[in-house]
């Protein structure tokens, strides 16, 4: 057994973990709202990553302190991105929020198509090298295995996890959004105010999704138009697997998933990478259909 | 006052997509030479586009609005209800209560057609559809005849997408499960055919059949894992199974050649005679429009039997059919095997006509494409979905110019349909079975009872 890959994939699969978590979120927490699997998630990281990489562009032009330059083009891509998420809100789902739930979904599909399009006409359908923003750390080079990106990536999504669940515990909106999730119209009664909350929380996602769309592009080193609907479909596997709508079950599953991933690519082959999640995904479903820390729900008739 | 403040309202939001999109849009970088270019001209395309947009948008959902969604159906009940209902209404038997015939549900072509004193039931009179039914056969069989070769081979395309869309339908605007991997059906009928063409020299009429059976088995191999899921899940699990079909052909290169593709596959022959290449392009034209004439006949026969009707009623109420005695899974298991078996059909004839295939073709958004069908043309509606198809297939050969901008018209289009029109260009008409108003007892005002 070779310890040092072991240590190296266990690390890789812990990087892939966090990115999917900070995406997984975002899904469990729309759907916890709404019930609506939001397909466009995936493209919000995608131009998180985009407009990450176009304003450190200018900024370096303009000869900023790398250190405002990082600070400035997370900042940018985190507002722009949150304004994405609650623009595709507005448009695609709010005006059928009653109608069943197959037209929200066709509409998702199509609102991440226009998406990635969008993108791809706009800026360009080839691989953009990424920067890397994060700088070197010299006391991590004692791990051997673990580098500094990704050191930086286990952190922020330490610190946007608790700052999350600080946020849906012990806050007024937090509050709004767990009863609006239990029951709908329950709470518009009770005077919550449903359509902000809604909006509060694809605003939530998209910067979570944001945050981790520059973190991984700038460990890569590349991106393009279509990063974000595999990475979006394999967060969105992660949080059925820990069960969706449960935010730690979230995190969990997205930890299971790249681990498993990363194991899998480096012990079995990596040219079945992409085949894992969803076999996981198919298993999962038939064994254990509400996930790992989900709840069993009956449905109602 | 009301226009002033809507156009306010439309000015505030061009305002607020040309913030949104001024990143993506207005700046490019270029990474090797370190220079950006800055595309003003873009932000007056964006703000007058969201501008109009917006007033557009906002008229139509007035308009929606206006429309309102069903009517409550008054009619239905006495126009005399008593003020002082009794507490307790006396048990009323409503299952005896007689149906009328079923009323079929008007929608704008019945409305269109009313207006030119016609209705749908005059297109069922054998006096008038007979002739259209030749009329329609003729312009199809002289098409290759009257048109270069180039046009078939576009209508070619067209007849296999609406063969596939009409089997998505199946799945879909009958089974009421959104199935997101039908183009791995599609590339497992094309497979068959290009690796038994490739190994074994075999030609496209034992194919055909074969390519069907293999699709088929697929499909029951996905539907038993789905058999338990609904709605989303279905999607996403369908969707990853098109995604494992598509990553074991590019990667099983000693069996499939990986992503190269298989090239070289024989056309369709007939009764072994030696073809020009414009014959055998016109052949395959008459291949795709026998089947498509087939795939037709068998989806109405299909929507009108037995497990057409549990099928629709399964996806009305995936419970609620159950109780009524329908075997759901049987139900699921045959949408699936019968939608993947179109599926099979048309990929052994996508094989054939290209002669080329790789897994490139059948990545999600072929799935997609198709599904944007269904849903243009209108999920359940047979001559919806022909039209969604040729619609989508056509439209876009002819503006070869906008060829680009078709995926993302296609996206767009998918969010619209569901704002404005979930039903679709042509919507499924529903059969509604009413009590007989007369028939509903009333109870008396005294309330002795």
């Amino acid at each position: 057994m070779n310890v040092e890959l072991f240590v190296n994939l266990f690390f890789s699969g812990l990087t892939r973990g966090s990115i999917y978590a900070l995406l997984a979120l975002g899904y469990t927490m729309v759907y916890g709202i709404i019930q609506l699997i939001n397909f466009a998630h995936g493209e919000v990281y995608m131009i998180g990553a985009f407009t990450a990489l176009i304003m450190t562009s200018v900024f370096t032009i303009l000869n900023l302190p790398a250190l405002a330059i990082v600070a400035l083009a997370l900042l940018i891509a985190i507002v722009w991105s949150s304004m994405y998420g609650f623009t595709l809100d507005r448009i695609a789902y709010k005006p059928i929020r009653n109608a069943p739930r197959l037209s929200a979904l066709i509409s998702a599909i199509g609102m991440s198509l226009f998406l990635q399009n969008y993108v791809r006409l706009a800026q360009t359908s080839d691989f953009l090298p990424f920067p890397r923003l994060i700088p070197r750390i010299p006391f991590l080079n004692a791990v051997p295995g673990l580098n500094s990106s990704q050191f930086v990536i286990f952190v922020t999504t330490a610190v946007v996890m608790v700052i999350l669940t600080v946020l849906i515990k012990f806050t007024r909106i937090g509050k709004s959004m767990r009863a609006t999730s239990q029951d709908r119209v329950m709470a518009m009664l009770s005077g919550v105010n449903v359509n902000r909350v809604i909006s509060i929380t694809f605003v939530i996602g998209s910067v979570t999704a944001a945050i981790g769309g520059v973190l991984i592009s700038s460990h890569i080193g590349q991106i393009n138009f279509y990063i974000g609907f595999l990475a979006g479909i394999k967060a969105f596997v992660a949080a059925v697997l820990g069960g969706i709508g449960s935010i730690p079950g979230a995190v969990l599953g997205s930890f299971v998933l790249g681990l498993t991933e990363s194991y899998g690519a480096g012990y079995i082959s990596s040219d079945y990478e992409d085949v894992f999640a969803f076999v996981f995904l198919v298993v999962i479903l038939i064994f254990r259909p509400s996930g790992l820390l989900g709840k069993a729900s009956s449905q109602k008739v | 006052m009301d226009t002033l403040r809507e156009i306010r309202r439309s000015a505030l939001l061009a305002a607020w997509f040309m913030v949104l999109t001024f990143p993506i849009m207005v700046i490019r970088v270029n990474t090797i030479t370190n220079t950006i270019e800055w595309r003003w001209e873009r932000l007056i395309l964006i703000s007058v586009g969201s501008f109009v947009g917006s007033l557009v948008w906002n008229y139509f959902q007035r308009r929606k609005r206006a429309q309102g969604g069903p009517r409550p159906q008054t009619a239905d009940l006495p126009a005399d209800l008593p003020a002082d209902l009794p507490a307790e209404l006396p048990a009323t038997d409503i299952g005896s209560a007689p149906l009328t015939p079923p009323v079929e549900q008007r929608t704008w072509v019945d409305r269109g057609l009313a207006r030119v004193g016609m209705s749908r039931a005059t297109f069922r009179k054998p006096a008038v559809a007979v002739p259209l039914i030749v009329a329609a056969l003729g312009v199809a069989i002289a098409y290759p005849l009257v048109t270069s070769l180039y046009q078939t081979n576009i209508m070619v395309s067209a007849l296999i997408y609406v063969m596939l869309a009409l089997g998505l339908n199946i799945v879909i605007g009958l089974g009421g499960m959104l199935h997101l991997g039908y183009a791995a059906f599609y590339a497992v009928g094309a497979y068959t055919y290009a690796l038994l063409n490739h190994y074994f020299d075999v030609g496209f009429w034992v194919a055909l059949p074969i390519g069907a059976a293999v699709s088929m088995l697929f499909g029951i191999l996905l539907a038993i894992p789905v058999l338990r899921l609904r709605g989303d899940y279905l999607a996403i699990v369908t969707l990853g199974f098109a995604e494992i079909v598509r990553i074991v052909l590019t990667n099983w290169s000693s069996l499939t050649l990986g992503p190269s593709g298989i090239r070289s596959i024989n056309r369709p022959t007939f009764f072994g005679l030696s073809l020009s290449l414009s014959q055998s392009i016109n052949l395959t034209y008459f291949i795709a429009l026998g089947l498509v004439i087939i795939t037709i006949f068998v989806v109405y026969r299909l929507e009108n039997s037995r497990i057409g009707r549990q099928l629709v009623a399964m996806g009305e109420d995936d419970i609620a059919a159950r109780a009524m005695g329908v075997d759901t899974v049987r139900a699921k298991l045959t949408a699936f095997a019968l939608g993947a078996v179109w599926a099979g059909l048309a990929g052994v004839l996508f094989a054939s006509r290209t002669t080329f295939i790789n897994p490139e073709s059948f990545r999600v958004w072929e799935s997609v494409l198709i599904l944007s069908m269904v849903v243009l043309g209108g999920m359940g509606s047979i001559p919806g979905v022909i039209l969604g198809a040729l619609l989508l297939i056509l439209l876009p050969e002819y503006l070869r110019p906008l060829s680009q901008y078709r995926l993302l018209v296609f996206g767009a289009l998918l969010v619209i349909m569901m704002v404005f029109k979930p039903a679709g260009l042509i919507p499924k008409r529903r059969r509604l079975y009413r009590l007989q108003p007369e028939e509903i007892p009333v109870p008396d005002a005294g309330g002795d009872s």
